[in-house]
């Protein structure tokens, strides 16, 4: 029987083995992304739900300059976060890499993460409480006489959000790029110096490189979810910090419409999953360039 | 001998570990040299040190007549083929050749022309465009080569080269690089563990045991006449007799067992004349059984065959001499006539006295 052999073959295994993940994703996944898209078609009339199919929704964000400054606004902010994060990740992933003896380097990473053992929101509050008029930072100032009156751009505005977020995302970014450091061949490194490159020059045309992938990664790790991030915008932000995903809750759990706050989602997601190509292509035409004027390609 | 190389006193420590112990080493222009011992004797840290990877405790590198003392490996006149080949993995083949010449200061084209030619030295003309992880070892070993050699160095260093290739391309390539040293003439330092390729390969061999040098010679010198039982047991296979000796004029008589009573030249003794115990050397192929009938006009013991091992063109057999404890090996040529002896056998042994060693320990 054909079945009988099927039943028994290496892919019948395999099957097997990945239904309970698949289901899971079905589920837990695709099924509510579905959902999401599903109502972005429909519109909320007070009350009722209106299933008729319509692009009334998009029509609506595409018009209102609201919907376009907040995500703009938040494709912004996700993109000053992940820069600031990687740029500070690189770094310390670099110093756990190369300067760390190999028997401390768990040890590091470990201690590395050990912020992170606290409540996301406990971390968000503390951010306040260092940040804000009277808070530490501004009382350390006033107290050295650096500063004559405290600082009102580090608490409620976009800058608060970045360097909230920047901190809640720096393992995410630590941990790919040390990855990708650690897989460098050191001898490597030897052989460009071998050949006549000085320690800058080595960085810049074999680490740096070959690292690339693991920074990618980093950049993509920290921006998908820091466009999605509501919690930090709401505490931190101010009335200029909010972002697209503020909006997103309101329209949902306040305003009562979902289709309205669906479309807008899906938007968000177009957005950022376009943008996400968008650097990768730059940074690979980049790349391209310097092996390019480095000549010989 | 004028010396491309000079190391006087290198002393290198690890913490407490003493790598390298009073290394003095010339080493001349457009020799192919050898660095030759088992692992962890040292003999890669000299290479890194000539290299300038690794720092000296103590001792003076001149290179070409200059002290590299302070001079990073990016200024030194040598480069180095890694024994992982380290073949940028993000870069073109011509790329990696390429590599080094960014500061020559040619033109682009002049750049592509030596890089072509590079390649074609190493037989791997057209791979220019190839991308560098699409190579199999031993093209990533001759990239390697191309990539040092197009900077025209002073010394090329190779640390464990062929190590990792099998045992066929491995032959093919000692005699290309042999043919590629010549051609070029650059003085090539090998780092290498394997004592056969050090022999075909090298004008001159450093045998190093626990970060000391224990003998530097011509492959011939070193098969021959080894300085010390150590050398000779890692150089080949050497079967060692204990033996009495005493000093008679010019010549050294030795009271060998198994053997019997035999006269050394004073150059049998390689480290000085040896009194008192000690142990003399012989090598398999000086030892030969003789078959049914056979004469010879050397001298002649007896023993028993306790093992064999046929090798197709040669049969390897374990011998022991009557009155000796430990076997002997005897390499025995399997030529048409030759029966192959079986084990239990009894055997008569030729073997010619000018071709034993005597050592001290």
């Amino acid at each position: 029987m054909a079945f009988g052999r099927y039943k028994n073959s290496e892919a019948a295994r395999g099957l097997t083995l990945v239904s309970p993940p698949f289901f899971y994703a079905i589920t837990l996944l695709a099924a509510p992304l579905a959902a999401v898209i599903m109502f972005s078609f429909w519109t909320q009339d007070f009350l009722t739900l209106d299933r008729t199919p319509t692009l009334e929704n998009y029509r609506t964000i595409m018009t209102e300059p609201l919907y376009g400054t907040l995500l703009l606004r938040s494709l912004y902010i996700a993109s000053a976060v992940m820069a600031v994060t990687v740029a500070l990740a690189f770094p310390i992933a670099y110093f756990v890499s190369f300067h760390v003896p190999a028997h401390r380097k768990s040890l590091w990473l470990f201690l590395i993460t050990i912020p992170f053992w606290t409540s996301y929101l406990i971390r968000v509050f503390l951010w306040k409480v260092i940040l804000g008029y009277n808070g530490v930072l501004n009382s350390s100032l006033l107290g050295t006489g650096l500063i004559g009156e405290p600082l009102t751009f580090i608490l409620y505005n976009p800058n608060a959000v970045v360097l909230t977020l920047a901190h809640a995302f720096a393992p995410f970014a630590i941990l790919p790029i040390f990855v990708s450091l650690e897989k460098i061949d050191r001898s490597l490194l030897e052989a460009a110096r071998d050949l006549g490159e000085s320690r800058a020059q080595t960085f810049f045309s074999i680490t740096l490189p070959l690292a690339m992938p693991g920074i990618l990664a980093a950049m993509v790790i920290v921006l998908i979810p820091t466009i999605g991030d509501y919690v930090t915008p709401r505490l931190v932000g101010g009335p200029n910090g909010l972002m697209i995903a503020n909006l997103i809750q309101t329209l949902f759990l306040k305003l009562n419409n979902a289709p309205l706050g669906a479309a807008l989602a899906i938007v968000a997601m177009i957005s950022v999953a376009t943008w996400c190509i968008t650097f990768i292509v730059i940074a690979k035409i980049l790349m391209w360039l310097t092996n390019k004027a480095r000549g010989l390609t | 001998m004028t010396a491309l190389i000079s190391l006087t006193g290198i002393n290198k420590y690890y913490g407490d570990y003493h790598a390298l112990r009073d290394v003095d080493l010339e080493i001349a222009e457009g020799e192919f040299f050898s660095l030759l011992g088992p692992s962890g004797c040292g003999k890669t840290t000299l290479l890194r040190t000539i290299a300038g990877f690794e720092d000296v405790t103590d001792g003076v590198v001149l290179i070409d007549g200059a002290d590299m003392a302070g001079v990073a490996a990016n200024l030194r006149p040598t480069n180095m083929v890694f024994q992982s080949y380290a073949i940028f993995p993000h870069l073109t083949v011509a790329q990696n050749v390429g590599f080094g010449l960014r500061k020559s200061g040619m033109s682009r084209s002049d750049k592509a022309q030596a890089v072509q030619d590079a390649l074609e030295m190493v037989g791997l003309g057209g791979f220019g465009a190839r991308a560098a992880h699409a190579l199999s070892g031993g093209q990533r070993q001759r990239v390697a080569l191309a990539r040092a050699l197009i900077l025209k160095p002073k010394v090329l260093l190779l640390d464990e080269p062929l190590s990792a290739l099998d045992k066929k391309l491995r032959e093919q390539m000692q005699t290309e690089l042999r043919r590629l040293q010549r051609q070029v003439g650059i003085t090539f330092i090998l780092v290498t563990h394997d004592q056969e390729e050090a022999l075909i390969m090298s004008d001159r061999v450093a045998v190093m045991f626990e970060g000391r040098i224990a003998q530097l010679a011509d492959p011939q010198t070193l098969y021959r006449r080894p300085l010390t039982r150590q050398v000779g047991d890692f150089i080949g296979v050497m079967n060692f007799l204990p033996a009495q000796f005493k000093p008679v004029g010019d010549l050294i008589t030795a009271d060998i067992a198994g053997l019997g009573q035999a006269e050394l030249a004073s150059e049998q003794c390689p480290a000085g004349p040896v009194t008192g115990g000690g142990a003399v050397g012989i090598r398999p192929e000086i030892l030969s059984i003789l078959f049914q009938g056979e004469t010879t006009s050397q001298r002649e013991t007896v023993g028993q065959v306790i093992e064999r091992a046929y090798y197709g063109d040669m049969t390897y057999y374990d011998v022991r001499l009557d009155d000796v404890d430990a076997p002997v090996t005897i390499s025995m040529k399997n030529l048409i006539d030759r029966p192959v002896l079986e084990r239990d056998d009894r055997a008569r042994v030729s073997w010619d006295p000018r071709a034993l060693v005597g050592f001290s320990d």
